[in-house]
């Protein structure tokens, strides 16, 4: 190997210790509330043997449940719309010609990773309040769309990664085998365009899942999903219920996220 | 007979600073039944061209029919020519039966007739055997045939093929150049074939179209090309020429009268508005050329260099007014090669075997 050519990270003092520390820092927490999930005692603190205990509770647990249910209507419906969109857009903005303010539609479209969570959630919670005071319609629809709306960059950017990723004399020799603009669609581009689809849906689908700022302040009384429950439940008695529920939920990200990993890197 | 494709004054620019001339005004006429190739270095407006017809171009001015109906506002899943891609652009999620018979469907064929022609195609080019493969799953000279087969199968009226060949190896290139001519023959089908490949150009074609900087700078059948290049380009881009100073004596009947530096006089062909007393350019190609000891040819110089190439021998001449020239000779075992570098030589040619070419 040579020795001393250009400038390595690997060599600089205090490489080794500055790495351990960061994988110390990020893992630790989430092993020890993974630890005491499994605790027969009351404490989240002071182990006393193991036990299924909590997971039962939380599983018997009829607010658990039904936040539970919540979260998952609010992720899947949110992951629906916000694919959708997001195909449309990946679309328009990959396979059409270069039309004036593209990157002004690029931006608009990833606007809610850049703007502050907390001022989404302030707007949309006057926004819906006049919308209430109008229609009165109080149901989960709010949650849903503000869902899907900060959703949609998240199941842009692999959707998008994909279609430019793709060869477009793929469609090309498509159009010149006879197939309309529809047909070359629904028989080429979509067919390749089924992991990028799926990753950016599990995507937003895990964003949406673990929401806290948006949902807290768009819900209405009795509208808590997992998160926001946790939350609250926090602010009273902490028992290793809530670290149960943070391991479940852990468990399915994870799942996910590896799914993403591989739903990504697959080549047709 | 109205000819299969006819473009009148093609123009393509690309806007920018400053704008991109890919097409200058080009104007072709390819007839049916024909192999008709389109041959230039790249950029050379070629491939614009090609796509142009196929209807992925569409060009900023000029006009462009097929069998005497104009192409320009059909896109290009109306018109009835298919393309083969230099990439081959086979659909990955598809079997090679499947991107066969694609066209087929989409043209909303009977099932039946549907099988019927995969099979014929997948014989065809030989592929029987690899009807169920994934297209990622064969080699690139079966991928080659495959989109072949594909863009045969709807049977169009003209096939496109831009620079096909170029992805295969040298003795696999050399099958299928003969395969493609064997195709074109018992298809019927009129061919529109893209390359840089003069060799291949030469091989195939019924008639070539030489291109160069967006504009088309002879058509004519291989022999006429390589034999009377109309300019410079066209003499430099297919095969190896020499090219010589001369002035014009007489003309007569597409003949000129050169005289060439050395003061010796020859008769070669002429384009028709050559003029006496004109300063030309005379294109000579090397195997046309013979070269002897002495000093009272046609041209005399000194022999620089002999180069040995198995099949024949390259003698490289600077001649008395500074030209070099290269004389190409046929080995043959029975004759050995006398001259030695460094030994003053005599140039000559036949008469008729040079080439005034057009400034």
């Amino acid at each position: 190997m040579a020795e001393g050519t250009g400038f390595s990270i690997h060599r600089q003092p205090g490489f080794t210790a500055i790495a351990m520390l960061c994988f110390v820092l990020l893992y630790l927490p989430i092993i020890l509330l993974v630890i005491y999930s499994f605790n027969a005692g009351n404490s989240i603190a002071i182990w006393e043997g193991f036990s299924w205990r909590w997971y039962q509770s939380a599983w018997e647990n009829e607010q658990v449940q039904e936040a539970t249910v919540r979260s998952l209507i609010i992720a899947l419906w949110a992951s629906v719309i916000s694919t959708s969109v997001a195909v449309l857009a990946a679309l328009a903005t990959t396979r059409t010609r270069k039309f004036k303010g593209q990157s002004a539609v690029f931006a608009m479209i990833n606007q809610p990773l850049m703007v502050p969570e907390i001022v989404t959630a302030v707007a949309l919670l006057i926004f819906f309040a006049m919308i209430k005071v109008a229609t009165g319609y109080t149901g989960l629809m709010y949650l849903i769309i503000a869902h899907a709306a900060f959703c949609i960059p998240f199941a842009y950017l692999p959707i998008r990664a994909r279609l430019q990723g793709m060869d477009l004399s793929l469609e090309q020799a498509a159009a010149d085998l006879y197939a309309t603009p529809f047909q070359v669609f629904r028989r080429i581009t979509l067919p390749q365009l089924w992991p990028g689809i799926l990753a950016g849906a599990m995507l937003a689908f895990v964003i949406s899942l673990d929401d806290v700022v948006i949902t807290e302040f768009v819900k209405s009384a009795g509208q808590d999903t997992l998160p926001t429950y946790m939350l609250g439940q926090l602010r009273r008695v902490v028992t290793p219920e809530v670290n149960a529920i943070s391991t479940a939920l852990l468990a399915i990200s994870v799942a996910m996220v590896i799914a993403f990993t591989v739903l990504s890197k697959m080549k047709n | 007979m109205t000819p299969a494709i006819s473009a009148r004054d093609l123009r393509k620019v690309y806007p920018g600073d400053p704008p991109v001339v890919a097409l200058d005004g080009v104007s072709i006429d390819i007839r049916d039944n024909e192999f008709f190739t389109l041959l230039g270095p790249s950029g050379c407006g070629k491939t614009t061209l090609l796509r142009m017809i196929a209807g992925f171009e569409h060009p900023t001015a000029g006009t462009l029919s097929m069998h005497g109906e104009n192409l320009l506002d059909s896109p290009p899943h109306k018109r009835p020519v298919n393309t083969v891609f230099q990439s081959y652009a086979l659909f990955p999620h598809l079997t090679v039966s499947q991107n066969i018979s694609f066209g087929l469907e989409m043209l909303g064929k009977p099932a039946d007739e549907i099988k019927a022609t995969v099979d014929e195609m997948l014989a065809l080019v030989k592929m029987e055997a690899m009807a169920d493969r994934q297209t990622s799953q064969i080699s690139g000279g079966q991928q080659q045939r495959v989109a072949l087969a594909r863009a045969l199968a709807p049977r169009p009226r003209v096939l496109l093929l831009d620079e096909p060949l170029s992805a295969l190896d040298f003795k696999l290139r050399k099958e299928m150049q003969l395969e493609l001519k064997r195709l074109q023959t018992e298809t019927g089908i009129t061919f529109i074939f893209v390359t840089h490949d003069q060799e291949e150009a030469l091989t195939m074609s019924d008639r070539i179209a030489v291109m160069n900087a967006g504009s088309v700078r002879q058509i004519g059948q291989p022999r006429d090309i390589y034999d009377h290049p109309a300019e410079r380009f066209v003499a430099d881009f297919i095969g190896d020429t020499n090219f010589l100073a001369g002035e014009i004596i007489s003309t007569e009947n597409g003949h000129a009268e050169v005289r060439l530096t050395s003061g010796k006089t020859v008769p070669a062909p002429a384009p028709e508005e050559t003029q006496s007393g004109r300063k030309i350019t005379l294109a000579v190609r090397p195997e046309h050329a013979g070269i002897s000891a002495g000093n009272d040819g046609l041209l005399s110089g000194d022999l620089r260099e002999v180069v040995y190439f198995g099949t024949d021998t390259h003698f490289h001449v600077a001649l008395d007014d500074g030209t070099a020239f290269v004389v190409r000779r046929q080995n043959r075992p029975d004759v050995a090669s006398d001259l030695q570098a460094g030994t003053r030589v005599s140039v000559d040619f036949p008469p008729l075997t040079g080439q005034v070419l057009r400034d």
